[in-house]
C-alpha cells in the first residue's frame, strides 16, 4: 500500500518535472520510479515514519490551513515589531511541554514552531522543546498549548 | 478575467517583496543571532509563499504551476529544519541568546536589549 503510493508520487513527480509525454520517456519514468521504490524497500525507509500517508488527509484538510493562518498572523506581528521605531522585542527562552506520542508528531510540532515567525525550536527532548521566542507575548501564547493540542489531535489518526 | 488575475498576482508578488524587504531590514536591526533568525524566517515562510502564489496566478493551470507548488512544498519542509539546525549548532557552540529577563543581574527587562541597540 505504502509502496504503491510511493510509486505513484514518484511517477507524478517525474511527469511534473519532465513535461514531455512521449512513450519512451513515460516508460523510462515508470522504470526509474519502480527502481527507486525497490531500493527504498530494501533500505526499509518506506514505513509509517518515512512515508506517513495515513496522516495526509487530516494534514491537508485541518492542520495545514490552520498552520498557514498562524504563520500569516505571526508574520504580521513580527513585521510590525521590525518596523516599530523602538524595536520592542523581549527575547525569551521557554520550555514547552509536548504531549505527542510519536516521533512524527514531535517533529511536526517542532517544525511548526520554527515555521511560525517569532518562535524557533532550539532543542528537542523527549517530552519538551526549548523554544526561543522574539517577544514574551509570543512565548506565552505558545505556552498556552493550542498548537500542541492541535498537533496531538492530528497525529492520533 | 485575465485583468483580475494579473491584478491579484501583482498584489501578491508586491506584498511578498515588501515582506522580504521587511525581513532584510529586521536582519539588520536585530541585536543578536537568535533574534535575527526570527527576521529571516519572515522571508522564507510568508514572503516566499506570497511570491510563489503570485507566480502561480501568472502561470495559470500549467506545468509551471505544478513545479512552483513543488518548490513551495520543499521550502515548507526544509526551511524549519535548516533554521533548527542553525539554532542548535549555535547553542552547542556556546552562543547564548540575549534575553529580556536577566533576573540574576536584576536589571529592568527591556533595558538590556535597548542598550544593545544604542551601541550599534
Amino acid at each position: 500500500m505504502r509502496l504503491v503510493s510511493t510509486f505513484l508520487i514518484l511517477f507524478a513527480f517525474w511527469l511534473v518535472l519532465s513535461g514531455h509525454y512521449t512513450a519512451f520517456l513515460m516508460t523510462a519514468g515508470t522504470l526509474c520510479a519502480l527502481g527507486v521504490v525497490l531500493f527504498a524497500r530494501r533500505m526499509d525507509v518506506v514505513d509509517h515514519e518515512g512515508h506517513p500517508i495515513h496522516l495526509a488527509p487530516r494534514a491537508l484538510l485541518f492542520y495545514w490551513p490552520w498552520l498557514l493562518k498562524e504563520i500569516a498572523v505571526s508574520a504580521m506581528q513580527v513585521s510590525k515589531i521590525i518596523l516599530h521605531p523602538r524595536l520592542p522585542i523581549s527575547p525569551t527562552l521557554i520550555r514547552v511541554r509536548t504531549t505527542q506520542r510519536t516521533d512524527v508528531g514531535r517533529t511536526t510540532f517542532a517544525n511548526s514552531i520554527t515555521l511560525t515567525p517569532g518562535t524557533i525550536s532550539v532543542e528537542v527532548a523527549e517530552d519538551e522543546i526549548l523554544v526561543h521566542a522574539l517577544t514574551r507575548n509570543g512565548a506565552d501564547s505558545l505556552a498556552d498549548g493550542e498548537m500542541d493540542r492541535r498537533v496531538t489531535r492530528f497525529e492520533s489518526a | 478575467m485575465t485583468d483580475a488575475l494579473d491584478l491579484g498576482s501583482w498584489i501578491l508578488i508586491i506584498a511578498g517583496s515588501i515582506l522580504c524587504m521587511i525581513g532584510a531590514l529586521g536582519l539588520l536591526r536585530m541585536p543578536d543571532l537568535f533574534t535575527r533568525m526570527h527576521a529571516a524566517s519572515l522571508v522564507d515562510t510568508l514572503g516566499a509563499a506570497l511570491l510563489l502564489l503570485g507566480m502561480t496566478l501568472q502561470a495559470g493551470f500549467t506545468l509551471v504551476t505544478a513545479k512552483l507548488l513543488v518548490i513551495g512544498l520543499l521550502l515548507f519542509f526544509t526551511s524549519p529544519t535548516a533554521t533548527h539546525a542553525l539554532a542548535r549548532a549555535a547553542r552547542a557552540r556556546g552562543v547564548e541568546p540575549l534575553l529580556a529577563d536577566q533576573s540574576a543581574t536584576g536589571r529592568a527587562p527591556s533595558k538590556r536589549v535597548e542598550g544593545k541597540q544604542e551601541q550599534q
